[in-house]
């Protein structure tokens, strides 16, 4: 346990020292006010339009951002330190390869939340101080739930980069594939399940459809924030297909959790497997 | 307890050996260089040793346990061929982080640090180390927590001629309480008045162990003789014509000297004989030095291998 807050804490000040942490956490904090108080100008006026408008624009764009922001901080995790030569020094130290991944998990876990927590933590305060009439418990629960799954999804991506970083062994092939990453959760993942429901013609089972949103956590990330305000009418393109899942917000948090169990304990397995 | 004990080891990689077959082990106050040119299985014994890989064959015993503990490589210091640290930090955070890693007292760091000549550099980022400075971190870094087992691979690469003879003086206080030592290096003439015993290693087997006198009985490598002549340099070659019993003498002049290759078990009769002639004004022996002896058990071969060396 110490040997992995030993590694936690040198990646926890690294994101300090290089302003990760600052960076994000600023990023975070510009976007959400942006979004509370343009985030209506679409519809011809300026000023906090609703919550759950507010908090589905804010999921919206962090289906973009969460996803690439994690997988940047994360990808050099294990093959950075190969490229520059530390990775055999370390594993010469009583320290085992899990408890190293386990500690880089761990920073680069902890700089995200804290990132969140502050970027979007500063937006609510802000949002609960300066619009008049908002309802400041309904606030306080939507921010806590975008917060936390927020954190959640990070995690996930966090720990698919590490499957890349046990596995490959240069640097640039690892930023490659963190972006190929990207590229298909974000972007390709909705426009495969749109096709494939188009061209069946409602003949694909109507019942599996809605599963396979599972299968991508920036749909479970997206479901979770906009599904909890029963604003099913809200939702649009495949999304829609979540309404008719049938597990509710609970089966949601643990699609999200797996989606970061899973792959760390992946990555585990490959990192003990690696020749070093 | 043997600070390490390799018994008939093998280790082959993707099929191909990589060692075979070796028996090696270090006892506590011991300093045994390990030479062999690049390739040969020196890294692959020391990551053995490290526990970093499983050998195919054989049983690897360190400090009592079994390599890779996390007991047993606690008491393990190590310096990596071109030691590499983290650019953005300062000497002292990464002897620090190490020091944390490894269960050390943190008091250690600054002493180390004014051990191995970097008190005044300790606060720089290591990004503006030159290659000697980095060299003696990675040199502090090993010597954490007081190791029982100091494995150096090329530790003088870039230190200076005084930080070098500064290395092998703590290297001996170091032995002399006790702590195992292997030393890797290709400089053989600058290692080879600090070892206690050699291994010879080629092509993944083990060419010969052992001190260097052992090493050169085991060579028969002929000492060759200097003599100053008291008054012709014929009536030197005569005295020694007479006295050799044997073929395989090799007279050649250079400056007025005479250059006697001998073999060592003729070596003490020819000496007397020339002694008792009175024809000798002086006399330098010269015994076979670690790189013959090196390049005897490499074989002709060994240029070959040397070319890709460096």
């Amino acid at each position: 346990m110490n040997s992995i807050w030993t590694i936690a804490r040198k990646e926890l000040s690294d994101s300090l020292r290089n302003r990760w942490l600052m960076a994000i956490s600023l990023v975070f904090a510009t976007l959400a006010l942006g979004i509370a108080w343009f985030g209506a100008a679409a519809s011809g006026q300026v000023g906090y339009a609703s919550t759950p408008a507010t908090i589905a624009s804010l999921a919206s764009l962090g289906i973009f951002l969460i996803p690439l922001i994690a997988l940047l901080l994360a990808y050099d995790a294990i093959v950075g330190e190969e490229e520059g030569g530390t990775l055999l020094l370390l594993m010469t130290y009583p320290l085992s390869r899990s408890q190293l991944l386990l500690g880089k998990f761990l920073g680069h876990g902890l700089t995200l939340a804290l990132a969140t927590l502050i970027g979007f933590g500063v937006a609510g305060v802000a949002i609960a101080l300066l619009v008049e009439d908002v309802a400041i418990a309904s606030l306080a629960v939507a921010m806590f739930r975008f917060i936390a799954s927020t954190v959640l999804l990070g995690w996930g991506f966090i720990a698919l980069a590490y499957v890349i970083s046990v596995r490959v062994s240069e640097k640039p092939i690892a930023a490659g594939l963190a972006l190929a990453i990207w590229f298909f959760f974000v972007l390709i993942f909705d426009l495969m399940l749109l096709g494939t429901l188009v061209a069946s013609e409602g003949k694909f089972s109507a019942e599996l459809l809605p599963w396979l949103l599972m299968l991508n956590p920036t749909d479970i990330y997206r479901l979770l924030n906009i599904v909890a305000f029963d604003g099913a009418a809200q939702l649009s393109g495949v999304l829609s297909l979540g309404a008719d899942l049938p597990i509710g917000a609970f089966g949601l948090w643990l699609g999200l959790v797996l989606w970061f169990v899973i792959p760390l304990a992946c990555a585990l397995l490959l990192f003990r497997n690696r020749r070093i | 307890m043997s600070c390490f004990r390799l018994e008939n080891v093998s280790y082959r990689y993707d099929k191909s050996p990589v060692l075979q077959g070796i028996d090696l082990r270090l006892e506590p106050g011991e300093i045994l260089g390990l030479f062999g040119h690049n390739g040969a299985g020196k890294t692959t014994s020391i990551k053995l040793i490290l526990g970093l890989m499983q050998p195919t064959q054989g049983t690897v015993s360190v400090l009592g346990g079994h390599a890779g503990d996390p007991q047993v490589t606690q008491h393990i210091g190590y310096l990596p061929e071109n030691v590499m640290f983290y650019p953005q930090l300062t000497g002292r955070e990464i002897l620090s982080h190490f020091a944390r890693l490894k269960g050390a007292s943190l008091r250690q760091v600054p002493e180390l640090l004014k051990q191995v000549g970097l008190d005044d550099a300790m606060d720089a980022r290591t990004k503006t180390y030159s290659k000697g400075m980095r060299q003696r971190l990675g040199l502090a870094q090993a010597l954490l927590g007081k190791p029982k087992l100091l494995m150096l691979d090329e530790p003088t690469v870039g230190l200076d001629p005084v930080a070098t003879a500064d290395l092998y003086r703590l290297l001996r206080e170091l032995r002399d309480e006790g702590t195992g030592i292997v030393l890797c290096s290709h400089v053989l003439p600058g290692v080879e008045p600090y070892i206690d015993r050699a291994a010879i290693l080629t092509e993944g087997s083990l060419q010969a162990v052992g001190d260097l006198t052992a090493l050169r009985r085991q060579a028969n490598m002929p000492v060759t003789l200097s003599l100053d002549p008291a008054n012709s340099i014929s009536a030197l070659e005569r005295v020694i014509d007479k006295a050799s019993t044997s073929s395989g003498l090799m007279i050649k002049t250079d400056n007025g000297r005479l250059r006697v290759d001998v073999q060592p078990r003729e070596k003490m009769a020819l000496l007397k004989a020339v002694m008792a002639s009175g024809e000798v004004a002086d006399i330098s022996i010269h015994q076979p030095s670690l790189e013959d002896i090196y390049v005897h058990f490499i074989g002709s071969g060994g240029l070959a291998h040397r070319g890709g060396n460096q």
